[in-house]
Formats: C-alpha cells, structure tokens, sequence
C-alpha cells in the first residue's frame, strides 16, 4: 500500500510524484527529499559495476506516531530513481512485494519512455503510468 | 443492522450498484475492490470511507453483504450531501440524493456518474442538491467547441419528459437504467445523427454539434464509443454502419457518439465486440492508412520506428501530450515501433482525436493489432472481450467479415503479429534450448556417477600410474606410459572385476584395488566429461599428468608406487586381484623378496598362502636390486654359507622389502607369506636336505631382522636365538652322511624348531594381516576425505 510513489530523474529533479493523502503531499515529497541523499549514498558506496535493484531499504526510517512509514529506493542502470513510502499499518509488507511493485514501476516506466513523443526529462505524464501508479496506491481495507 | 428504508430509486440503484460490484455473481457478498474503487469514485476522504464501511459493519464482517452495501451506499449519498456519517442518518434523512461516484479510473462508474448525474439533471427527479453532472466540467475540459455544450442543454431541455419516467421504469441493474435513460436522449439525439441515415458524412455535420455536445457529457469517460455502439447496435442497426470513420469525415465518431449514449460498463464490456463500430476501422480507413504506412515503411510487415512515427503524427498538429497517449495506446508490445496494426490504431485514435472524440483509456479491442479484421468483430456479439485478448497470438479472428480486402490485410498484419509472437516464442525456445543444454550436460555425468559409487578419483590412480611410469623410465624400462596407460587401465579393469570380488572377502590388498578400480573406471569409460570433472590435476589418460619426481626407490612405501608399477605391469596378463592390490606400499620389498623367491615360491604356493604373495614374487623379479638391500642380503647372507647366500640373498631382499612396506602391512603380510613360505621352503629343503638345512634356519633370523624393526625384532631376537642354537646345531653337522642317529636326533630338534618357527611366524602373520587391514582401513578413509576436498580444491 504505497503511499506515495516518485520518480525522480538523474539530477535529481522529480519526474513524477504522487501520493494519495492529500493532506500530507508536501510531507511525503519533504521524504522523497530527504531519502535521496541516502539513496546517493548507496549509490557511490556501489561503486563496482553492480547495479543494486532492489537497494534502498530503508525500513521504519520515519515512524510516527500514527502509522510508521518505509522509505524503499530502488534504482535503474540510467540513475533514475523510484522512491516509494509506505503504510505499513495495515499489513506487513514482505520485500517480495516492495520488489514486485517496483518491478512493475520500472516497466511502466520503461514504457513511457519507449514512448517518442515523450522528451526524456520531461514530466511523466502517461496515463498509462498513471494508472499502474495508482492501481498500487492505498487500497482501503 | 437498522431497517432501511430505500426508495424505489435507490433501490433500484443499489441494486444495479450491487450487482456491478457483484463481480463474482454471488448475489450475496460483493467483492472489496470493487466497493472499494465504488467508494474512492465517490469522492470521499479515506476516513469518511472508512467511516462508513465500519457503519455498515463490512469491517466488522469483513465482507460486504447486501445489506452492509446498501447501508455504506446510502451513508455515501448521506456523506455526499454534507450530512454528518451517523448510523441514524440512515433513516432520517429525507430526500437524500443518490449516491454519487465519479469515476477517475474506472470507466463504468464515470458512465454511472454521468448517467445519474445527467438523469438528475435531464429529469430533475431528485432532489437539485445534485450539483450538475460532472460530466458537464469534464464536457467543458474535453470538448471540442464550447458551443457543442449549449445544443447539449438545448437537447437536454428537450428531454426531460422522457427520461423522467425511464430511470424508474429502468431494470434493476444499471445498464439497464443507462441504457433506458440513453435510449431515450439517444431517441432525442439520434434523430439528429440518424437524421441522415445515410452512413456518413452529411448529417454529421449537423449531427456533429448535436453529437458532440452528447459526446461531450461523456467525453469524460473512456469509451463512449462502445455505449454509442452499442445503443446504436440495438436501437439503430443501420447506424451501426454510419459509425465506421472515414479518414475523410471523422465526424463520424460524433455522431456514433451521439446515438450510443447508454450503455453500461458491463455490458460493454459484454459486447465490446460489437462495440467496436465507433473504433472499427473501414476498408476505406484501412487502405488510407496503409497507404500512409507504405510513405513511411515500404515493407508492409516492416515497422515504423518511434522517431519516424513521432514526426508523421506531429503533422496532425495534436498535442504531444495526446499524442503520447496515442502512442501508448497503439504501441501494444511496447517496442517503440509500430507494425501495420499499430500504425492503423495510431492513425486511427489520431483521427478519432481530431475529430474530438476524446481518447479512450485503453486500446479498444477493434484497434488491437491482432484484431486486424475489425468488422468481424462487430458481428461477434457472444465473443465478449475474448477478441480483443485472445486473438492475440495470430490467431485469425473469425473471418465472418464479408470483405475480403481486409481478410488480405489481416494476412500480413496476422504474419506480422504472429511473428512477433513467433519472436516471443523463440525466445522462449532459446530459454528452453539453454535448459536442454544444461540437461544435455547432465547425463553424461550421471553415467559416471551411475557407475561409480565412489567418485571419480582420477588423480590417485594415475599418479600411481604416472609414479610407476617413472620408476619404470627409472627402472629402465621403455617408455612407460602408453603400456602403462594400457596395462594399468586393464589391470584397473581386471582389478575392478576382481576387486569386486574379493573385496568382500577383506582383502585389504583388493580393498585397495578396488578404490583403484572404482577410478579405473571414470577413467576408461569415462567421457571427456569425467575427465573434466575428475580432478583438474587429473588428464585423460592419453596425457598423464607430469610424473611426479622420482623417489627414492628403496625407502618408502609410498615411493614404491613403483613397485605398483611393476605390479600393474607384471599382473596385467595375470589377472590377479592380488597383483592390483599391491598398495603402493608394496615397494621393492616383495619385488626382491619375489625375485628370488618365485621359483621357491611357486611350488610352495600349495601352502595355501595367499596368492597374491605368489605375485608378489612375481613382481620381485622385475625390480632391480637395490642396493640397500644388496647390502642387507650381504650383510644377512654373511653369516650364512655361500650356499646359503643365494637363499639369503632372497631372503634379505624379502626383508628389506618388507621393510620398505611398512605402512603397507599388506606386503609385510604378503612378505610374511613369503617368508613363511620361504621359510617353509627353506625349511623344506632345509629338512629335505641335510646341508641346506642349516641354511634355513639362519635365513629366518637374517629375514627377520632386516624385516620390521618393529614387530619382528623380538621375534628376530627370539628366532635369532632360536636360529643360532639351529645353526649351531645344523653347523655342528658339517655333512649329511653322519651318523643316521645323529641326524635323526638333528632332525628330530630341526623339525621342532621348525614347528616353533611356524607358530611364533603364523601368530606374527596374523598381527601383520591384522595391521594390515587397520592401514588399508586408513588409507581408504584417507582416499575418501581427498576426494571429497579434491573437488573443492578445483572449483
């Protein structure tokens, strides 16, 4: 149950974010933030030509008082990086489905830029994504 | 729960709701993701939702019943209208509206929206708390003109008689309601669009205003091509024709538009089949396009690349972002190209576009390549979505489309899906390939695995080999290794056989064998796969590996591998078990113990001893003397006569041989044997002959003291006593012819001595047989942890 998902480009520049309480957006994109410095941490700390996809777990990174929110980073070849914050309130994620979802982020990203109307470095603005993007969002109950 | 009291609307209503939600066809519980994207379209804040699924107690049932449905539908509608989420609200509140669900991603429930919503306002059957139809916002987000949206209202003044009365004559479910509701507006509207029923392009212009402003109230939802399709497929056959675009006229699609205004989400989908007169490309449309195809890419089964198709649909002048979602609606396989299928798709939606039909959210089936004859489809109504998805894999869609220049162009588009299926499946088969190479790769293994208990010890065996080979070089024998390689490998086979025999029978020499035999065989059946994973160190045995250097012949028992050699090497014609059992240890030792002793030993093989001591003899021959124990034949025979030298020359070389075999008490047996046997020989023709006689006994000592330090010493010393009261007694007797009592008395005390000898040699046989067996028990286990860290060491 992701709470927000971002994609964030190479330099750093959102290509795309969304979360689904409204109420919180500038919080969660205030951890998107803040989760980039350690997601480039890990990065360098690579250094050999491994590309660690599933990388960044960060588990109960922000816990609040209301519900305790994951930070997962998971980086492609191209240094675009998917930044995704979690409930896990509700149900336990297994890092099976963190990878899953990311999976699925990674391909529908992939799509949109298979897409040559689409200028690398512009917002992603696919429908398509959208709509992958939200079908992983909170699901009530 | 409370009573709740639902109007006939509502119930009506909620019923169609429950039903939609009702996926499973359970009639009792509805499925939680649907209620739950019913209640994220209701536009409600999670905790309301949350609120309200606890009210009606689905949290606490964990499921929604009908009644926990209908209750969270009216809290929805109670939630929509401002009123605070209260169980009691339920039944107080009076007049409340429907509850509203605005689809953001579902399409079915922006149609519900729209149609209730335009219900609420074309009829004004509820209460005006309804804002307007959202719809509406949306018409004015994705409608082509603004004005399309007066005539719309125009079209809905004039409505509101009629649809008053459908929406609660309408069925239960909700399509039908729709449908009822769109029958009538379309009734209205369609005279506008049928008003030239003629399939095409003139009443559209008129109809187009009409239409789109029709449209527009749907244009916020995805496929109002398939509602329109559908009304129009069941009230206005005819029109079902006109809903064919014409790359000339696209106004078709408004018109289409206009007249499919009812239709539900199930059912569409149901009949999306039929539905796909407002996607459904024409013969006309089809060629036009594929002849833009051909300016493009001349090769019909050839592909657009991204850029080239990126500038041909930048000249429609539409926004990229539409343009974008144009492209990822055709390009179904995502490969940044488009065959002939997509590119007609992509056309086609672009043509659809410009004509402000708005884009759907997803590829209608009718432009789905594989479904290439789109006509086909229209007809198809009992193929519910399986054209769009199972055709998928060239197969030909039913080819009940009377025209045949789109059967043609199926071909190719069908070849050109079905290779990139075909890709897919080669692909596919490549992975498999690669799992039968690996398979491939496996059974050679389990041969030798199969026939080989005991792993592959290449390595011991062939040095053992390559070791006897440089003794052999050492020993002056020719060129060793390929009679080596030859003799041993038969020898390792005839050991296999005989070794399996016998090792059952203890024998620790077969015992010994037998571990050779069991690598004697990767070796010789062995595939160049054994080979390979046999030892890294170990070669085929074409290519021994380098030899190791020569040891020191005379000393140890591992060095007398050279011994092995021989052994191999003489018993190969012997096929004696016994032969390859030798242990390396077996060292020079029973070689110059044999060489003299074979012709002793033979005839006193009928003393039952082992036979491979007879070998051993054998062997004996063959190896050089060395000059150690020339040295201890010299030094045992100079207390001897000359006479006897010959028999102590044996016989030291017997000893020293033993000696080298201490860790191979195999060989201390075996010499034991043979000294036993030679003692019994010598004491044979000791008591045979008179003057020989007193060369047997000091032999015996001689033997035993140049045999083990260890155990024969006290023995040595006993029997050296022994001996020298016997020579000196034998030596107190210079000839045979003495005096017949005399000799009687001598042989009498002969044959006791000899009687004692054979006991105290038979008790020390045991223990060496029996040390014997604890060395080759060692040796096996040792075998066995080596191979085990062998493969280890080569990964």
């Amino acid at each position: 149950m992701a709470v927000c998902i971002a994609v964030i480009a190479k330099e750093n520049y959102p290509l795309y974010i969304r979360s689904t309480p409204t109420e919180n957006e500038l919080k969660f994109h205030y951890m998107v933030h803040t989760s980039l410095d350690v997601v480039d941490e890990k990065i360098s700390a690579m250094g050999k030509a491994l590309v660690d996809q599933r990388e960044l777990y960060l588990g109960l990174l922000y816990p609040t008082e209301d519900y305790k929110l994951c930070r997962y980073g998971y980086v492609t070849n191209s240094k675009v990086k998917f930044v995704m914050v979690v409930d896990s309130s509700n149900t336990a994620l297994r890092d099976n489905e963190i990878r899953s979802m990311f999976r699925k982020l990674h391909n529908s990203y992939t799509d949109v830029m298979c897409n040559p109307f689409y200028n690398p470095g512009d917002r992603i603005q696919s429908r398509a994504f959208d709509n992958m993007v939200t079908s992983m969002m909170i699901q009530v109950c | 729960m409370e009573g709740l009291t639902l109007s006939d609307a509502e119930q009506k209503y909620y019923s169609d709701l429950f039903s939609y939600c009702d996926i499973e066809s359970t009639k009792k519980v509805v499925v939680n993701g649907r209620v739950l994207e019913l209640f994220r379209a209701a536009q409600l804040p999670n905790d309301v939702v949350l609120q309200i699924m606890e009210l009606c107690g689905a949290t606490r049932l964990g499921y929604f019943g009908r009644s926990q449905f209908y209750i969270a539908l009216k809290l929805v509608a109670v939630a929509q209208s401002g009123f605070p989420l209260r169980v009691e609200s339920i039944n107080t509140v009076k007049d409340l509206p429907l509850p509203r669900f605005v689809a953001s991603k579902n399409e079915q429930e922006s149609r519900h929206a729209a149609s209730y919503s335009s219900d609420s306002e074309n009829q004004g059957s509820y209460s005006g708390v309804i804002p307007p139809p959202p719809g509406r916002g949306q018409v004015k987000k994705g409608s082509v003109s603004h004005d399309t949206v007066q005539p719309r209202t125009s079209a809905d003044a004039q409505e509101p008689a009629s649809p008053v009365v459908s929406p609660q004559q309408s069925p239960p479910t909700s399509p039908h309601t729709w449908r009822k509701h769109s029958r009538h507006p379309s009734g209205g509207n369609s005279e506008r669009p049928l008003a030239g029923p003629g399939p095409f392009w003139s009443p559209f212009g008129e109809a187009q205003s009409g239409s789109s402003a029709g449209d527009a109230v749907w244009s916020g939802h995805s496929p109002p091509p398939p509602q329109e399709n559908w009304v129009s497929f069941a009230d206005t056959p005819p029109t079902s024709t006109l809903l064919t675009m014409h790359p000339a006229s696209v106004q078709d699609q408004t018109t289409v538009r206009t007249v499919a205004s009812a239709t539900t989400a199930i059912e569409i989908r149901r009949q999306s089949s039929s539905y796909d007169d407002p996607w459904k490309i024409t013969d006309e449309q089809r060629q036009y396009y594929v002849n833009q195809f051909k300016t493009i890419q001349p090769d019909l089964n050839g592909f657009i690349p991204g850029s080239a198709a990126k500038e041909f649909f930048t000249k429609s002048k539409l926004p990229i972002l539409e343009l974008s979602h144009i492209w990822e609606l055709s390009d179904f396989d995502k490969d940044g190209a488009l065959t002939l299928d997509e590119f007609c798709a992509a056309f086609h939606l672009v043509v659809a576009r410009k004509n402000g039909y708005d884009l759907p959210e997803k590829l209608p089936e009718s432009l789905m390549p594989k479904l290439i004859d789109l006509e086909d489809s229209a007809d198809v109504g009992d193929q519910p979505g399986e054209v769009g998805y199972s055709g998928s894999p060239a197969e030909a869609p039913p080819s009940k489309s009377p025209s045949m220049p789109s059967l043609n162009q199926t071909w190719p588009e069908l070849n050109q899906s079905s290779e990139q299926w075909e890709t897919f499946s080669e692909r596919s088969s490549s992975s498999q390939t690669l799992t039968q190479f690996d398979s491939n790769i496996a059974p050679a293994d389990p041969d030798t695995a199969i026939v080989h208990p005991v792993p592959i010890r290449m390595t011991p065996s062939k040095i053992h080999m390559q070791e006897m080979e440089l003794k052999r070089t050492g020993s002056d024998h020719t060129n060793p290794t390929s009679p080596l390689l030859v003799k041993p490998s038969d020898l390792l086979e005839e050991n296999k056989i005989n070794s399996s025999v016998k090792f059952a029978s203890g024998n620790t020499v077969d015992g010994y064998s037998s571990s050779d035999s069991f690598t004697s065989d990767p070796e010789q059946i062995g595939s160049n796969v054994t080979r390979q994973r046999s030892h890294s160190g170990t070669s085929p045995d074409n290519t021994a590996p380098p030899p190791p250097p020569p040891r020191p012949q005379p000393s140890h028992s591992r060095s007398s591998s050279l011994d092995m050699n021989r052994t191999f090497t003489v018993t190969t014609g012997q096929q004696q078990a016994g032969v390859v059992a030798h242990p390396p240890a077996v060292p020079p030792r029973p070689q110059p113990s044999q060489a003299p002793g074979p012709a002793v030993h033979r005839p006193v093989d009928a003393d039952g001893l082992i036979t491979h001591t007879s070998t051993s003899p054998q062997q004996i021959p063959e190896q050089p003397n060395f000059a150690d124990f020339s040295q201890f034949e010299v030094f045992a025979a100079s207390n001897v006569n000359d006479e006897q030298d010959d028999e102590a020359e044996k016989h030291p070389e017997v000893l020293p041989a033993e000696k080298a075999s201490d860790p191979a008490s195999s060989l201390r047996v075996a010499k034991t044997d043979s000294k036993t046997e030679e003692k019994t020989a010598a004491s044979a023709p000791a008591n045979v002959s008179k003057g020989t006689t007193p060369l047997a006994p000091p032999p015996k000592p001689v033997r035993r003291r140049l045999k083990s330090e260890d155990e024969l010493r006290p023995e040595v010393d006993e029997h050296t006593q022994k001996t020298g009261v016997l020579a000196a007694v034998l030596a107190s007797q210079p000839s045979i012819p003495r005096s017949v009592g005399k000799d009687k008395k001598a042989i009498q005390a002969s044959i006791r001595r000899n009687k004692e000898t054979n006991t105290v040699l038979a008790r020390l046989n045991s223990e060496l047989q029996q040390q014997l067996k604890d060395v080759l028990e060692e040796r096996i286990s040792l075998e066995v942890q080596l191979e085990q860290l062998r493969p280890f060491s080569h990964l």
